[in-house]
């Protein structure tokens, strides 16, 4: 079946107001596939128009430091596809500090964030209409 | 209240599709509703047509295929997951000239608007991780 044949309801939604969902991104940047399939929920969700911010904590944190080089294992690029995401319209990106501060992550990342600690990260968790955790 | 399930982890190497089921259970007992079953990355082999379990394992598959059958709860694979995982229907078997087809009739591939459509409209989308 082609993807789109089911009927989405989404445009009928539209005089309402959108929910805000809060995609959790825990996962390492090549350790498994889950840190590109939560991308690629995002462009879905950019391109149903979706208000939807990311938090970036724990091995995710390593997902946008810049200068990868994942070419020499077979696997694409992931701050490529990551730093393309405000084309499309997303804009919100947290990063827990306390997962940077555990990396002694210092350098500059590849997506203008906002470092949160974990008292932002309950405030996130709270305003937040859906949560997904990939 | 309206829940929907996003399900992650593969059945029979992690926890995450037996412990929805349980909660799938738990929810039809009560008085809440199931908009969406929406299997993503690895929890897409949650929908082949071949697995089969020893006797004396939970047959996950056949498990999700009956709760299909007695409450017609609405599960949707994530199609470009699932076609790069082998699990294939018959339109995508023939698209991409394979020689078979092994998704379970109960389960249907689909896009990950079908994720975005649930999350508008369920009241709580729980997530079973990797």
């Amino acid at each position: 079946m082609d993807p789109n044949t089911k009927a989405l309801n989404m445009t009928s939604n539209s005089t309402k107001a959108r929910k805000k969902v809060l995609l959790i991104c825990t996962q390492s940047p090549y350790g498994g596939s889950l840190s590109r399939e939560a991308i690629d929920y995002c462009l879905a969700a950019a391109a149903f128009e979706q208000d939807i911010e990311l938090l970036f904590t724990g091995d995710a944190v390593l997902q946008m430091i810049e200068g990868q080089n994942p070419s020499v294992i077979n696997q694409k690029n992931l701050t490529k596809t990551l730093s393309a995401l405000p084309i499309y319209g997303i804009n919100k990106f947290y990063v827990d500090a306390s997962s940077l501060l555990q990396f002694g992550i210092n350098e500059k990342l590849c997506l203008p964030t906002t470092k949160v600690d974990a008292n932002e990260i309950s405030e996130l968790l709270t305003t937040a209409d859906i949560i997904l955790n990939f | 209240m309206k829940y929907s399930l996003v399900i992650l982890g593969a059945p029979y190497s992690t926890q995450s599709a037996t412990t929805a089921l349980s909660f799938t259970k738990a929810l039809l007992k009560s008085d809440h509703q199931i908009y969406r079953v929406f299997f993503y990355h690895d929890a897409v082999h949650c929908g082949s047509s071949l697995s089969h379990p020893p006797q004396d394992e939970l047959n996950i598959p056949a498990e999700w295929q009956a709760l299909k059958q007695t409450h017609d709860i609405d599960l949707v694979i994530c199609i470009a997951a699932a076609v790069k995982r082998g699990i294939l229907d018959n339109n995508e078997a023939s698209r991409h000239e394979k020689n078979g087809a092994n998704l379970n009739s109960s389960f249907e591939l689909s896009g990950l608007g079908q994720l975005v459509d649930a999350t508008e409209h369920s009241d709580r989308v729980i997530t079973f991780g990797p």
